[in-house]
């Protein structure tokens, strides 16, 4: 495969997988906890890069997941001890992320790991870091961390699926028929943790926000379907990927902000332009019945 | 220690940047306090991501870096963004959250874009702009700081002048509506100065953390006050050590960035309000819980004892009842159950004899006016609207003998009407134990036979 | 001896140190509709979601045919307040009934056949069948009710828990709902309905338990729903509008 495909398919796959997961962010109203996951995981890298001496995905993983779910702890335990769940997320993410920060220059002599390169992510550097297996080379090793993520959050949500659904729908009427909806609130939240550090790599902590909720928006306005939300969100996130590699290409950009941009540019469409809840429809919507009216 | 702190501080250049960030943390804690009351932290978070294009634009039609049209662009894509948000909300089934989020990254990765294309052109190297993300106090100079001071002292003027206003519209928007303010005004007034706020912090903490400077100063405060005049000082207050420890640990250690130092110690302010301030913080609130669960326990054992009395007085039946039968009515550990009988026996309120429990007569006092209390608060939560005028805050003690006579007159007819009222007098206790005496006297009889038949 | 479908005893529950119920006692007859009224912040709801186990109680116990309610699920079905799920759900009135038969399939498995076929059934009894495929944000606050009763329906279950389902419903909503409960009752279910308009009380239900922050009292409506006991209920917030057919009531805000 060519130097640009294989950053194609980086990017696609880091558009599905968070495409899928924004879905369910955006219909638990979570969008700002999966905001603070996205930024806590620079520590859980830097703490599994200190503890284990090695950059290996399955390090980072493991570190990101704890840290994760660490974060979506935190606020839950500030939250029920009062305070209110803005400024709680505000207040967790902050200081977990400065934190991480201030490790990596306090270490940076050691950890070979630059904090622009954690936020806006390397992805032309992708296709030079290969896996090799018995001298087998099996191409990027960003691409397999992030099939492999897809595939375990795609099995999750395939065994989980009516249960997810329901908990975010209504979670009294779960509870009520015994399901137990803390357990898939931390699943999602795990699922978000380790999305977030496979994507980390090749498109940053800020950027994965952008592939985590404006794909997912953007489904959200098109379809009432929750199969459907899915799939366009899964289709935008590649889109934005693709979209955002050739104008990178054309205006010599960096191309993970590039994808964001694109992606901001395909919700202002579907803002504007769906049939059902874009501004345009609403408005004609207005003027016939006043034009019935009169 | 002490001497490169001195050294520290006399560096001019510290002295500099000390002074930039204390303004900056009062600013950004008064201004937080409001945002934080209208539940827009997070809007902040936005804002200041949102700069970044701002700032990169502004470099870009200006051509060199200018703090003052850096801060005029970070304020016009702030606003921008804030008011995409609003938009998102009002015209679209998208919720806040959601929305926030949205613009925060898209924003963010189009200033990326931005900062990528500055870096191609012939300046773009020196610009600096890569500080924004993280903030870099340290190379704040002189002249930086006189616009962070002016900006600055001018947010802290206006907020002055019009707290009255801010203070009402924060509150209850449709009561300062109501009283003619221009509320679409001073909302756009309240995110302007919010905006700005964020803009002069964005040099020394970057756009990622800034959103700490705005929801960590003005959350602590909130544990040391109710009121909002105190909040807003206690935050300002806290925002300016924070920035004044950040700074000189930062400057003592060389290698660590002073944005990320500044949140940390923001946040150690807020772990110590949270555990440890009066009133709200943690330790006060689990030592006010363990005293009320000690005074709770006690009083149930009475209130127990008295409601099993209560229902078999009618029967006429002994008024006497073993451990099962108040276990039976509350839910209680045994051991629990053990030490307070323990604790009323010694203080002579209960009484018993073998395994059956009853009150004394000073015990059926107490219990008395504890019952009396507790079905009183009852009668009270039933008819809460009636009785709004009692103005009985949820985390009050309630006490029968604050009440006035006529509101008490009141509560007690309904009591009556429920039946609710405590049927037992006192001096029927000490009438039980006469009663027991007799039968205590008549069962050792019993016993004594008992033992002999064997 | 048959056992009764509810049972509570003692039950009481606070939130922090403010009693919301205080020992409520009671037992519920099998094949009856019951009202549950009281005024707003009665608890009304509280005990509801007490008795499903969704908030913790102080002190007490539930029964649902002499077990505890966590081995009885199934035999529950809940209709909760409309407002408080988020209608915007990008899912359709077929999708949300199918949801009752969630507790039925169990871990891993989807809805099948059968229970699409169940769904649809009940769909049709609320008289909603044309509206299945339709997305719920887009039915009017009447048919999501009757969404939501229909799921219930679909849960299949033998006591019934429903918190205000007459809240913003029209008119001919209404009617469908109390025939759908009589048709309930005459299978011998039970149901249990929190209903805040006095008007309706004695025309719709055979029991009544009047509630605030305890039992005021509970039994056949006629015995209970008297000018005595609503007035213990309600305090002296209740103006009685005498009229020639019956006496009407209108509680005072
Ligand atoms: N989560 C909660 N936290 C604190 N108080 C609550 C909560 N839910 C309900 N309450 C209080 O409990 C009381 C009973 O509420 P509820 O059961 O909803 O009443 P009803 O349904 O009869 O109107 C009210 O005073 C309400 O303010
Ligand atoms: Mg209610």
């Amino acid at each position: 495969m060519s130097y640009g495909a294989w950053i194609m398919l980086t990017g696609s796959l880091v558009g599905v997988s968070c495409g899928i997961i924004g879905c369910f962010l955006i219909l638990r109203k979570m969008a700002m906890l999966a905001d603070a996951i996205s930024h806590t995981v620079l520590l859980g890298i830097v703490l599994a890069y200190l503890v284990s001496h090695s950059l290996e995905g399955i390090y980072m993983l493991i570190g990101a997941g704890i840290i994760g779910l660490l974060t979506a702890f935190l606020v839950q335990v500030l939250h029920s001890s009062g305070v209110q769940s803005d400024a709680a997320i505000g207040v967790v993410f902050t200081s977990l992320f400065a934190f991480g920060v201030i490790l990596l220059s306090a270490f940076a002599g050691k950890v070979h790991l630059d904090v622009n390169h954690a936020l806006m992510g390397e992805i032309t550097f992708i296709p030079w870091n290969t896996l090799t297996i018995g001298g087998v080379d099996l191409g990027p090793s960003a691409v397999w961390m992030l099939g492999i993520v897809l595939i375990i959050n795609l099995i999750l949500i395939f065994l989980f699926y009516k249960e997810i659904k329901i908990s975010s729908f209504d979670p009294a009427m779960a509870t009520a028929i015994g399901i137990p909806v803390m357990f898939i609130h931390y699943l999602l939240m795990s699922m978000v943790s380790i999305t977030t550090v496979a994507s980390f790599d090749s498109v940053g902590a800020i950027l994965v926000v952008a592939m985590l909720i404006v794909p997912g928006a953007t489904a959200y306005l098109l379809t009432d379907k929750l199969l459907v939300m899915l799939l366009i969100s899964a289709v935008i996130g590649v889109l934005s990927a693709i979209g955002g590699y050739y104008a990178a290409l054309v205006w010599n950009i960096s191309i993970s902000g590039s994808m964001a941009s694109i992606a901001g540019l395909i919700f202002a469409t579907a803002f504007i332009l769906s049939p059902r809840h874009g501004l345009l429809s609403k408005l004609l919507a207005r003027k016939s019945i006043i034009s019935e009216r009169t | 220690m002490f001497y490169e702190l001195l050294s520290t501080l006399q560096d001019a250049n510290t002295q500099w940047v000390l002074l930039g960030t204390i303004l900056l943390g009062i600013a950004s804690g008064v201004l937080g306090s409001f945002a934080l009351l209208r539940k827009q932290s997070l809007i902040g978070d936005a804002m200041a991501h949102a700069a970044l294009p701002g700032i990169c634009l502004a470099f870009l039609l200006y051509g060199t870096k200018s703090i003052g049209w850096f801060l005029v662009g970070a304020a016009l894509s702030g606003l921008l963004a804030t008011y995409f948000i609003q938009v998102i909300i009002n015209h679209s089934r998208i919720k806040e959250d959601t929305a926030i989020g949205l613009v925060l990254s898209v924003f963010f990765g189009f200033g990326i874009v931005l900062l990528t294309k500055i870096a191609q052109t012939e300046n773009g190297n020196q610009s600096g702009l890569d500080d924004f993300i993280f903030g870099q106090a340290a190379s704040l100079v002189g002249n930086d700081v006189r616009v962070i001071s002016a900006i600055a002292i001018v947010l802290l003027l206006v907020t002055w002048l019009l707290f009255k206003e801010l203070k009402l519209f924060t509150f209850d928007r449709q009561f300062a509506k109501g009283i003619g303010l221009p509320t679409g005004l001073l909302n756009g007034l309240l995110m302007t100065l919010i905006v700005s706020a964020v803009v002069i912090g964005l040099q020394a903490v970057g756009v990622i953390l800034m959103a700490a400077m705005l929801i960590t100063p003005a959350i602590s405060a909130r544990y040391w006050t109710d009121r909002l005049d105190r909040m807003v000082i206690v935050a300002g207050t806290i925002g300016a050590l924070s920035g004044m420890l950040g700074t000189i640990l930062s400057s003592m250690a060389n290698r660590l960035p002073t944005g990320p130092v500044i949140v940390l110690a923001a946040t150690v302010i807020f772990l110590i309000s949270l555990i440890f301030a009066p009133h709200r913080g943690l330790v006060s609130k689990g030592l006010k819980l363990y005293r009320i669960r000690k005074i709770v326990a006690r009083e149930t054992v009475l209130q127990t004892l008295y409601d099993l009395s209560e229902e078999v007085s009618i029967t006429n039946k002994k008024i006497r009842f073993s451990k099962e039968a108040l276990l039976s009515r509350r839910k209680m550990t045994v051991r629990k159950l053990d030490s307070n009988l323990k604790r009323l026996q010694k203080e002579g309120y209960v009484h018993h004899i073998k395994d059956m429990w009853s009150l004394t007569e000073s015990g059926g006092s107490k219990a008395y006016e504890i019952v009396f209390n507790n079905r009183l608060f009852e009668i009270y939560t039933m008819y809460e609207m009636k009785f709004a005028s009692l103005q009985f805050a949820a985390n009050d003690v309630w006490d029968y003998r604050n009440i006035d006579s006529s509101t008490l007159k009141e509560l007690e007819q309904l009591m009556a009407i429920h039946e609710r009222t405590p049927k037992l007098a006192p001096k029927y206790f000490g009438k039980g134990e006469t009663f027991r005496k007799e039968n205590s006297s008549q069962s050792a009889k019993k016993r004594k036979k008992e033992v002999k038949s064997l | 001896m048959k056992m009764n479908p509810i049972q509570v005893s003692n039950l009481t529950v606070a939130y922090d140190r403010k009693p919301v119920l205080q020992e409520v006692t009671f037992q519920m007859p099998e094949g009856k509709l019951i009202g549950v009224v009281g005024p707003n912040g009665a608890g009304k709801s509280t005990l509801i979601k007490a008795i499903l186990g969704l908030i913790p109680t102080a002190s007490g116990s539930v029964e649902i045919y002499g077990k505890a309610y966590r081995t009885q699920r199934k035999l529950v079905g809940y209709v909760p307040q409309r407002g408080s799920v988020d209608w915007d759900f990008p899912t359709n009135a077929l999708d949300v009934v199918l949801m009752g038969r969630y507790g039925h399939i169990g871990w891993f498995r989807r809805p099948g056949k059968k229970d699409t076929a169940i769904a649809m059934q009940a769909l049709d009894k609320v008289g909603m069948k044309e509206y299945a495929g339709r997305q719920i944000s887009q039915l009017s606050g009447g048919q999501q009710q009757r969404v939501f009763l229909a799921r219930a329906l679909a849960q299949d279950a033998t006591v019934y828990f429903m918190d205000e389902p007459f809240v913003g419903v029209d008119a001919a909503t209404e009617k469908a709902i109390i025939s759908l409960l009589n048709e309930l009752k005459a299978q011998g279910k039970t149901v249990l309905v929190v209903h805040h308009d006095l008007q309706t009380v004695k025309e719709y239900f055979d029991w009544t338990l009047l509630l605030n922050k305890r039992k005021i009292a509970l039994g056949p409506t006629e015995e209970v729903f008297t000018v005595d006991h609503l007035q213990k209920t309600y305090g002296g917030r209740l103006a009685f509008l005498d009229t020639q057919v019956s006496p009407s009531y209108v509680v005072q805000p």
